[in-house]
């Protein structure tokens, strides 16, 4: 393989969220974590899940479903909480179900089109294109920004 | 040289130096005659030079050095030890330390040394550090003219001379007082002299001329077949030159200088003598002092930092073992547990004492900043130190040097009188300033008094009014402490006049804050002409704290043991209402009760209204009590605090987290932010 065709390629996770698939890049993945205790925050903002204990630190899980105004679900065996590490801070994405590492062209990327489905298109970064399925991918920044609530009582 | 891996080993050794020297110059201001501790700041100011030169910080090795010549001179009791030279001496110090922060802040460590420079060549001459004095500079000349004394080298060269017909001179050139490029008019006279003849030595050496490091005077000797007359009237046409003095070296001269020099030679010898025989007494301590100090190691506070860690995660397991142990009921588990359990405790107090260091790191640099802002306010303060020995963990430490900083400010400006002021009160003339520590129970009490005007209700009240802290009305109803601790209130300064010292806006509220968010308390006590006390109370340590777990509709919550007063389970006939607030009646005190369900956004379990019996917290800030209404108490327990990450900040009266030991998460309740 040539060094062109190397960096030519994207590695991401691809998660489902109600029927759909997203994708976020691997490299600011941590690990994906079956569903555990989740200790609710109060004074969170309803798609702040809470806080589990991911082997010894306090890390704080967000329901992504709930985070692009999608329907809730219970939560099932087959759900996964993907840990990803931005800049300053872990946070653990809760998703329907996480199975796949592909290899994404990224020519198969294109900016994102006018509508995909009920996301708010602020939280994405783009669509791609592999093999007749089509992957949305996250603007995680966007998703993920910190909340800072000033005191609310 | 790479010289960046001993920069943190650099920057370490220099500040403990620099405390060295401020330590002993106060020493050595209390007994000016104790010539010993001239000694321990000699070998800390040589040392600094050593390794400053070694890593290439110029500034600081000159400064150093120049600082090291009236230390020497000091020693050798060439020098009186006077206050001017001490003022001198510690700003020299302060420079040094600015320097030294400025490395540590990444810069180059470059300072304009000079000024100071120039003021302690003056000290080590013995000149007066202001024009007057004009005999003493005489004196000087003298020894100047006295120390043109020549080596053997010199002498046979010279004696060489004459046999081949040549004239020596000894030639002393004094430039102008205005004079601004000496070492310019240095290398004209030097030039004249070159092509006269040779020049076989000058005082200063050429090195010091070329950097003007001499005051306005230099000699040389020269050999030529000039005359007298002409060199005197070419250096003199040189312009900027005060006066010059030829004076002819003849055989006969030479040989009496010669044997004065030899009495001299034999005089420092015996003086060196003394001296050895002084440091001979010292000695017998030494041994023991080396033998205390290789039994301990330096630690870089990383790796202290990443064992404290470790050992958090083993609590949270040894947490985890303990409650399977008690489900499992096997005996076996059960005594390996307890074992664990003993063993992790003695473990985390070892772990816990690594991280102590002595308040004295903080409280060291109070004595010199004192007699700093004394000498600026003209006033009189004798700042006394108790138990600088305490000890209190590194990142309380870190965090509480500004608000005693400002603490001592506050004290000294608006707290200490000027010393008339003081007189006409009936009171010494000199003020005291007592900082304390010492340990009680899990935390540390940190105390600040001092003797001066107090605190003054009227003026305190009326800019409390005036600031809208408090009511008119209720102003008469105040105590004194209440009053008195209006001034940490935010927004506050009673201060008539702005001053550079304390009162440049920012308020006690600071210090207020800062200390609160450590998890600790100030409060003060002060009585209206006798002076204030200033408490500051402080926990031990900050990562592993006592908690009081309690319930709430299934879900567990921690209250730090710190502010919590007790517990106790009232009747719900003993619960009042005034206004839409609960309260309760708790020895003699109306307190407020504050529901945490409700705060916590949970659903009001349906057994909440019927429940006749309800368990309740009561906490306490300051002097204010709450009681928080819980479900339920859990019990007491050692947990590792954590924070919630920089995804969820500011959540309300949330101060962080921990880890249970069945593995879930408890957050921990911040009772500051419940109690208005």
């Amino acid at each position: 393989m040539t060094e062109n065709a190397q960096q030519a390629i994207k590695k991401v996770i691809v998660f489902e969220l109600s029927d759909k698939e997203y994708a976020i890049e691997i490299d600011v993945v941590q690990g994906i974590e079956r569903i555990m205790g989740i200790t609710r925050v109060p004074g969170t903002p309803s798609y702040v899940k809470g806080v589990i204990n991911l082997r010894g630190i306090v890390t704080p899980v967000i329901d992504l479903r709930e985070r692009f105004g999608l329907e809730k679900k219970e939560l099932d065996e087959s759900t996964r909480i993907i840990v990803v590490s931005l800049e300053t801070y872990d946070v653990g994405l809760i998703v329907d179900t996480a199975n796949d590492i592909i290899d994404v062209p990224l020519q198969a990327i294109e900016a994102q089109p006018e509508v995909v489905g009920s996301v708010s298109s602020e939280f994405i970064a783009g669509v791609a294109k592999v093999e007749n399925r089509l992957f949305v991918l996250l603007e995680l920044e966007k998703v993920l920004e910190p909340i800072n609530r000033v005191e609310s009582v | 040289m790479d010289t960046n891996q001993y920069l943190e080993m650099f920057l370490d050794e220099s500040r403990e130096h620099l405390q060295t020297c401020n330590e002993y110059l106060l020493e050595l201001e209390k007994n000016p005659e104790d010539l010993t501790i001239v000694n321990e700041i000699f070998r800390s100011a040589h040392t600094l030079k050593g390794m400053s030169a070694t890593m290439g910080y110029e500034d600081i090795a000159n400064l150093t050095h120049i600082m090291e010549n009236v230390l020497d001179a000091i020693r050798n009791e060439d020098l009186q030890v006077t206050a001017e030279m001490l003022d001198v001496v510690f700003e020299s110090v302060s420079y040094l330390d600015e320097m030294v922060q400025d490395i540590e802040a990444g810069g180059t460590g470059e300072k304009d040394v000079t000024a100071i420079v120039a003021q302690l060549n003056k000290i080590e001459k013995g000149e007066p550090l202001d024009a007057e004095g004009g005999d003493e500079v005489a004196a000087t000349v003298v020894e100047e003219e006295a120390s043109l004394a020549y080596d053997d080298f010199e002498m046979t060269v010279i004696s060489q001379s004459f046999d081949q017909g040549f004239n020596v001179y000894e030639i002393t050139v004094r430039l102008r007082e205005d004079c601004i490029l000496k070492a310019a008019r240095v290398f004209m006279v030097f030039e004249i002299l070159e092509n006269a003849g040779d020049v076989i030595k000058s005082v200063p050496s050429v090195d010091k001329l070329e950097e003007e490091a001499f005051e306005r005077e230099f000699a040389v000797v020269l050999i030529t077949k000039e005359e007298e007359e002409v060199l005197q009237t070419k250096i003199s046409k040189v312009s900027e030159v005060d006066y010059v003095e030829v004076t002819a070296v003849s055989e006969e001269n030479l040989k009496a200088d010669k044997r004065k020099q030899e009495e001299e030679i034999v005089q420092t010898v015996k003086k060196q003598e003394v001296a050895q025989k002084d440091s001979k007494k010292e000695k017998p301590n030494r041994p023991a002092q080396n033998q205390a100090a290789n039994r301990t190691i330096r630690v870089n506070i990383e790796r202290l930092d990443i064992l404290m860690n470790l050992f958090e995660e083993l609590m949270i397991d040894r947490g985890r073992l303990q409650s399977i142990s008690t489900e499992l009921h096997n005996p076996d588990l059960t005594e390996t547990v307890e074992r664990i359990t003993r063993v992790s405790g003695d473990l985390q107090n070892i772990i816990l004492n690594m991280r102590m260091i002595p308040v004295e790191t903080v409280f060291n640099r109070f004595p010199t900043m004192v007699r700093q802002l004394v000498r600026e306010m003209d006033k009189k303060v004798n700042l006394e130190i108790i138990g600088a020995e305490t000890e209190l963990d590194r990142t309380v430490i870190d965090e509480i040097g500004d608000p005693l900083v400002h603490l001592i400010r506050n004290a000294l400006d608006h707290g200490i009188e000027m010393p008339e002021e003081r007189l006409a009160k009936g009171k010494p003339e000199v003020g005291t300033v007592k900082l304390s520590a010492y340990h009680s129970g899990n935390h540390v009490f940190i105390e600040l008094e001092d003797d001066g005007a107090g605190v003054n209700r009227e003026r305190v009240l009326s800019k409390a009014i005036e600031n809208g802290l408090v009511e008119e009305e209720e102003a008469d109803s105040l105590t004194n402490r209440q009053v008195a601790e209006l001034i940490l209130a935010s927004g506050f300064s009673t201060a008539e006049t702005v001053s550079d010292v304390s009162g440049r806006g920012v308020g006690l509220d600071v210090v207020r804050t800062t200390i609160e968010s450590l998890g600790g308390h100030i409060s003060i006590d002060s009585t209206e002409g006798e002076g204030s006390l200033f408490q500051v109370q402080l926990p031990l340590t900050l990562s592993i704290i006592s908690v009081m777990l309690v319930e709430l509709a299934k879900e567990v919550y921690a209250i730090p043991l710190s502010s919590i007063i007790e517990t106790a389970i009232v009747h719900s006939s003993d619960i009042l209402n005034a206004h839409s607030q609960r309260v309760i009646d708790f020895r003699g005190n109306i307190i407020p009760l504050l529901d945490l369900k409700e705060i916590f956004e949970l659903e009001d379990g349906e057994a909440h209204s019927d429940d006749e019996y309800h368990s309740i917290v009561i906490v306490r800030k300051g002097d204010k009590l709450a009681g928080l209404v819980v479900d339920s108490f859990i019990g007491q327990q050692e947990i590792v605090l954590k924070g919630l990450g920089d995804y969820l900040t500011n959540v309300f009266a949330i101060s962080g987290a921990t880890i249970l030991g069945d593995g879930q998460v408890a957050l921990i309740v911040d009772c500051n932010s419940l109690i208005k």
